[in-house]
């Protein structure tokens, strides 16, 4: 049960994104052309639940299964990292219609063209790890 | 026979899913992960693998532990599962469509003469994620220019959709925040100005 609880938690995460159809890259286009509600509420509804949830944790010191305290790590405060990258995200994101969840969804409903899009993706980010040190981060 | 209740089950599940259904499944699947003492981000596997094939060697970015990150590639294989059951058992072949709106049918004509569909039969799926497209120019720019800058920009940010959009705004992560504003300002841009270029 060690690992097998992830793929449970895996094949849910492929089940809820192929049935919402936020696998889609139509979905994704209409996303960014504000023509529909749907996206904007899959990630609100999330958010909003997901506050909540944190919220709860942090009140209640809900510990984990292992019996430590839940803390969920503070990002660093760099900002030209996050609107930078972000950017370039979402370049890809628009471009592609897809993140990296539906990558591994679509590539197991059969589209197998998907294992070159995850070569492509580990690529990119083998790149990023030579090249961060000429990359701008704003870190301390 | 399959009992009655069991065929009703998978015939509910089979339609599409309503925003609020899946909004809240992503929830519960990031509340679990931090419940079992983890963090929900796909795009680090990227980093697991590349670090898995030897990446190291060349850039110390790449060492770290990544033999204590196997339960996050067990949640991408699950990820794989999950799209495989999705689309054999719980969909209705030749009716799998993407219900977008009007009006987004209407600039799927004007962006491209091939993405000239009738309202209610966009599919889930474009035909450009093909191993023929990848002989085109549009096929190329989708799949391999795409996932470069999808797994360069994740790493760059620090997390993607599901680390800064979903866990990071959920903690209140000011960070997270302005990595989504760079979400959706480059998502902006590839669909205004660059997918009418080259589509």
């Amino acid at each position: 049960m060690r690992l097998s609880k992830y793929i449970f938690i895996g094949i849910l995460l492929g089940l809820t994104l192929y049935k919402s159809e936020a696998v889609s890259w139509f979905r994704i286009y209409e996303m960014f052309h504000f023509q529909s509600f749907h996206m904007y509420g899959i990630i609100g509804t999330s958010v909003i639940a997901g506050i909540l949830v944190v919220q709860l944790i942090k009140r209640t010191h809900l510990k984990s299964i292992e019996g430590k305290e839940i803390v969920i790590q503070p990002k660093d405060k760099a900002y030209a990292r996050y609107i930078l990258g972000g950017f370039i995200f979402g370049l890809g994101w628009a471009l592609a219609g897809v993140c990296p969840a539906p990558m591994f969804i679509l590539m197991g409903s059969g589209y197998t063209v998907f294992i070159v899009f995850l070569a492509a993706a580990m690529l990119g980010t083998f790149f990023y790890g030579v090249a961060r040190k000429y990359l701008p981060h704003n870190m301390k | 026979m399959v009992p009655q209740f069991l065929l009703d089950i998978k015939d509910f599940i089979s339609q599409p899913w309503p925003w609020y259904v899946a909004g809240g499944m992503i929830t519960l699947i990031m509340f679990l992960l931090l419940w079992l003492g983890k963090d929900f981000g796909m795009s680090a596997n990227l980093r697991v693998m590349c670090a898995a094939d030897g990446a190291g060697d060349y850039s110390d970015f790449f060492k770290f532990d990544w033999q204590s990150q196997g339960w996050n590639l067990m949640v991408a294989l699950g990820a794989m599962f999950g799209g495989y059951i999705a689309a054999h058992y719980f969909s209705t072949p030749g009716e799998e469509v993407a219900h977008v709106s009007a009006a987004t049918v209407e600039s799927l004509r004007n962006l491209s003469p091939d993405l000239n569909f009738a309202e209610g039969a966009v599919p889930l799926i474009p035909d450009f994620y093909s191993w023929e497209a990848l002989f085109s120019l549009r096929g190329i720019l989708v799949i391999v220019v795409g996932g470069f800058l999808v797994g360069f920009g994740a790493r760059y940010a620090g997390g993607c959709t599901s680390g800064h959009a979903i866990s990071g705004l959920s903690a209140l992560q000011f960070s997270s925040l302005v990595a989504v504003i760079g979400f959706f300002l480059g998502g902006l841009v590839m669909t205004h100005f660059i997918l009418p270029l080259i589509f």
